[in-house]
């Protein structure tokens, strides 16, 4: 039978499947189940050991790229050589720090044939997390109260309007929490040192912590949303296992978001409950979360969507999904020939 | 019969466990709405079962007291322990 479905070069990022895992092998997993399309996968790595690099199953071919500190202009340069020889169709970058310089090259792609579907500029600045209270306010949202400082001095002025324990927060990742000064001094040298300033002190809510991935189309519709529980965490926090739930009030809560902020691209919003039932939204990732294949094992295939969004396709909102469906995370030791390593370590492709 | 202390202490006639919670035969209970588990041993299913049902108090004490050949004052107390369990992992309707 003639196939007769369009092919596309995707490019993605993210390819760093370790223990605080990054969402690129996930997402490439959901664009080889699309129905709509076939596709051939382009690894963007910073490292020369993310483990996608080597996932040849899944990766037709890997480049390195430069690190976001480089600037925007040297990203540019770097994917206009890449695009030359791969002929990209679209690309999805998958890391919050990588993202300004995505969005900020987004035309200039487009204008060279690379499609992307990411937040505006304005709404990526809104929900960092130094401007969370503000985005709270200006959205009607919970959100926990917090503040961004530059010393270790301003912890003890927080003490009169805060309660202990208080959630030491990097202004791109990481977070602690601190049940008194010392330990959130410490906290806040930690993760000053890795991720520089400000730190977000924010108050602790107690409760059940639930996340939600989905898809705004740009103009205030949710095109997908899938609600998970997070069941087994590691010591970073991050979900090692998790379960597709029905809470109406979470995915009222994410439609939403999406209608009052037109939020464009995928998202994943981390929300807590507390014991009254009310839910605080703690975090707002601009991109696709690592437990993406979830919810494409739920029937809500968002890279799939993502991509054809990027097209500039007609895409139909995904409207169902299942409840009571769990991943459970695995690591999984690759056997890799020197010469490999060495390929992609002198050459940055592989 | 149903006792005055279980008059007074228990609303379980009124308790309606919420109709999307999963219940299997095996007494695997799955609340979708929180994404929380939990397990069961028999007595808990039967509860569990007759509660779906919309059995009243009476009726589940006589049930079970025959079934399991005991006291109905002992069944009147794990009773009284389901129903707030129930209640501690918001397994009710009322709680919607």
């Amino acid at each position: 039978m003639k196939n007769n479905k369009q092919k596309l070069t995707i490019a993605v990022t993210g390819l760093n499947a370790i223990d605080s895992p990054g969402p690129g092998v996930a997402v490439i997993r959901g664009l080889r189940e699309a129905k709509s399309f076939d596709c051939r996968i382009i690894g963007l790595a910073y490292e020369s050991l993310e483990p996608g690099i080597y996932m040849h199953d899944l990766i037709e071919k890997t480049y390195h790229i430069p690190y976001p500190s480089a600037g925007t202009e040297a990203l540019f340069s770097r994917l206009m050589q890449i695009h030359e020889k791969e002929k990209l169709d679209v690309v999805i970058p998958n890391f919050d720090a990588e993202l300004y310089s995505f969005i900020k090259l987004s035309d200039k792609l487009k204008e060279n044939g690379i499609h992307s579907f990411l937040p505006t500029m304005e709404q990526f600045e809104d929900r960092q997390k130094i401007n969370l209270p503000e985005f709270g306010k200006k959205h009607n949202i919970h959100v926990p109260r917090s503040k961004a400082i530059y010393t270790t001095n301003e912890i003890h002025s927080l003490e009169q309007d805060y309660n202990w324990p208080l959630v030491i927060k990097g202004k791109y990742y990481d977070a602690s929490l601190a049940y008194n000064i010392d330990q959130a001094k410490t906290a806040f040298n930690k993760i000053s040192a890795k991720w520089g300033l400000p730190i977000i002190v924010q108050e602790f809510i107690h409760g059940t912590e639930y996340n939600v991935t989905g898809l705004g189309d740009g103009m205030g519709n949710t095109m997908a949303a899938v609600p998970m529980r997070k069941q087994y965490i590691t010591d970073k926090g991050k979900a090692w296992g998790g379960i597709t739930i029905t809470d109406q009030k979470a995915l009222d809560l994410t439609a939403h978001f999406l209608k009052t902020t037109k939020w464009r691209g995928a998202f994943e919003l981390e929300l807590m409950k507390n014991k009254a039932g009310e839910y605080f939204l703690l975090e707002i990732n601009p991109r696709i979360p690592a437990w993406i294949y979830l919810a494409v094992g739920v029937g809500q295939n968002i890279p799939e969507a993502l991509t054809r969004l990027a097209m500039g396709w007609p895409t139909e909102a995904f409207k169902d999904y299942e409840a009571g469906k769990m991943f459970i995370r695995y690591a999984w030791d690759m056997i890799v020939d020197l010469s490999e390593f060495q390929q992609i370590s002198t050459h940055g492709e592989l | 019969m149903q006792s005055e202390y279980l008059k007074k202490n228990s609303n379980i006639n009124t308790m309606k466990i919420r109709n999307n919670i999963a219940v299997s035969d095996n007494g695997f209970v799955f609340n979708p709405a929180s994404g929380e588990s939990f397990t069961v041993n028999q007595v808990g299913l039967d509860i569990l079962n007759m509660l779906r049902k919309g059995e009243k108090q009476e009726a589940i004490i006589q049930e079970l007291s025959k079934k399991y050949q005991a006291d109905a004052a002992m069944i009147e107390r794990d009773l009284l322990d389901f129903e707030a369990m129930v209640k501690q992992y918001h397994l009710y309707q009322n709680e919607e």
